[in-house]
């Protein structure tokens, strides 16, 4: 599904901030990506959702060299990626069932075709109650969720969650990752980028550890 | 997720109060990706509306000066005048009746007026005073001919006839005063239109500033639309569309007070018809009224800006785009 060759990755004349990483993330797997702050693991997260293109090495995604793809190409391959970023960017003038059915409606469906399916999602999510509140209006957890089910409603082959639990609670935190082993159980493979120690002990599985922009993977 | 029913609901513990109760507000269906109403449009809507009217006010006076630029040309064109020196042994007034007659027989002559010795007496009377008697000095007598609309008559052979038939007669075609008001004139649009290009000028720019000031508060919602897989077309035509309908309010509210400023301006010339003042003014400047071709001209000045507008925010989302990969 993804992998990595050899890739290195600076900024401008800066050092590497990246080096020689060689991975794969197959699919219908659960990883955590872990490291101390700085150790790169947003820039990592940056690659994988092709906001950033490496300075050497061999990236494909799906299948396809990112590097000789077109913008179009690499929007395409982007709607089979879901991301929840650390900030959540929810769109404050959107209410919490028009943020998550924002990648729908870029896919060019009508709203009647996926009102129901948003709906249920946000009900599953825990928002049920709460799906036509602004952003601005919600908690930082339901903020999350909301992120979360911004992600997975276009059934993406691929999550990538930047610290989705680095605003709640633990009690929060463990559900929260409940809702990621269900995502992972319907098909999608997982990547989840944080340095919670804690949230990791309570699954064991596969951790991709960054540091000194070096990588090394216990399966 | 047709597994959901399977799995519990995550309830958050940190939620404020409010987010227990249900949210009664419905949802507005298909909400515009880019918001419809922020202070950034808003004000920005306002910098459209004023840059719009001012140059629409420029436009129109443009069109003003050259349309009465080409009315004092064609006034001058449309008289010559017929000059007749006395001649020794020659009965002046006859001269001046032969020379009215070969006018008058000439195609393209509206009419001709030849001045009588007390109409020429009066011409004279601001240098030499009045009880002038004009048998004491060689003074020439004039014929003014009426050339009528859209006619060209032969002048060069109704200067020959005369000087062929009449000595001391002489054709003044008035050819130098309408080469002065030919220059003036061009030099009026000229400056009229150096002038409008400025005026364009600062309000391109001025939208195209305004533009980009508005769309960096978007910033956010480029940057989700791109990750959420939006192709770059899709997310441009957004934008595209939304600062075009900007545009075009605003490029309406200026133009069209624009085109009320010209209408209310010929409507008192009319008001004030008669007047020294009003003479004066239409005189210079012809009417007020600025024709299908100025209110035109303005409608034109409107697209551009909206246009213009709208290109600038398609130019803004394709370099953010690239600012994000």
């Amino acid at each position: 599904m993804v992998r990595f060759e050899n890739v290195g990755l600076r900024y401008g004349l800066g050092p590497e901030v990246l080096r020689d990483l060689s991975f794969r993330v197959d699919p219908h797997s659960f990883q955590f990506l872990t490291g101390p702050s700085g150790a790169g693991k947003t820039s990592l997260l940056r690659l994988l959702y092709l906001s950033l293109k490496p300075t050497r090495g061999l990236i494909t995604l799906f299948g396809h060299d990112v590097a000789m793809l077109s913008p179009d190409a690499l929007a395409t391959l982007r709607r089979r990626v879901g991301i929840v970023f650390q900030d959540f960017r929810l769109l404050d003038h959107m209410s919490t069932y028009e943020n998550v059915a924002l990648p729908l409606r870029v896919l060019g469906r009508e709203e009647a075709s996926y009102r129901d399916e948003v709906m249920e999602l946000l009900h599953w999510v825990g928002l049920g109650e709460r799906m036509w509140a602004r952003p601005p209006v919600l908690s930082g957890g339901e903020k999350q969720r909301a992120a979360i089910a911004r992600a997975v409603i276009a059934r993406p082959q691929l999550l990538l969650a930047d610290e989705p639990t680095g605003n709640v609670d633990p009690v929060l935190a463990r559900r929260l990752l409940r809702l990621f082993i269900e995502l992972n159980k319907s098909g999608t493979s997982v990547v989840i980028a944080t340095h919670d120690i804690a949230l990791m002990d309570l699954l064991d599985a596969r951790r991709l550890v960054l540091h000194e922009g070096r990588m090394h993977i216990y399966e | 997720m047709s597994d959901a029913a399977m799995t519990s609901e995550p309830h958050d513990e940190t939620a404020p109060a409010s987010s227990a109760m249900p949210d009664t507000a419905m949802p507005a269906g298909d909400r515009a990706i880019v918001p419809a109403d922020s202070i950034a449009g808003r004000a920005l809507v306002a910098v459209i509306a004023i840059m719009t009217f001012l140059a629409a006010l420029t436009l129109g006076a443009v069109v003003l000066i050259r349309a009465a630029a080409s009315e004092w040309q064609s006034d001058v064109e449309r008289e010559v005048t017929i000059q007749i020196k006395p001649v020794s042994g020659r009965n002046i007034d006859a001269d001046v009746s032969k020379a009215a007659d070969i006018a008058t027989g000439l195609a393209g002559v509206a009419g001709v007026r030849p001045y009588s010795r007390a109409e020429s007496a009066r011409l004279l009377e601001p240098w030499l005073g009045t009880g002038l008697t004009l048998d004491d000095l060689p003074v020439p007598r004039l014929i003014v001919v009426r050339i009528a609309t859209d006619a060209t008559p032969d002048l060069a052979a109704l200067a020959k006839a005369l000087t062929d038939q009449i000595p001391g007669a002489s054709l003044d075609d008035h050819r130098g005063w309408i080469d002065r008001m030919r220059a003036m004139g061009r030099t009026a649009v000229a400056i009229g239109l150096g002038l409008l290009v400025l005026v364009l000028a600062a309000t391109t720019l001025s939208v195209t500033f305004a533009t980009g000031g508005a769309m960096a508060a978007n910033r956010a919602i480029i940057e989700v639309l791109h990750f959420v897989g939006a192709k770059d077309a899709f997310i441009a035509a957004q934008f595209q569309r939304h600062f075009l309908l900007l545009g075009l309010k605003g490029g309406v509210i200026g133009g069209v007070a624009a085109m009320l400023l010209f209408l209310l301006a010929g409507l008192f010339g009319d008001w004030f018809k008669g007047t020294a003042g009003e003479e004066q003014v239409s005189a210079l400047f012809g009417s007020f009224a600025l024709g299908p071709e100025g209110y035109g001209a303005i409608v034109g000045l409107i697209a551009l800006i909206a246009a213009v507008t709208a290109g600038t925010s398609r130019v803004t989302v394709y370099r953010t785009l690239g600012s994000i990969e």
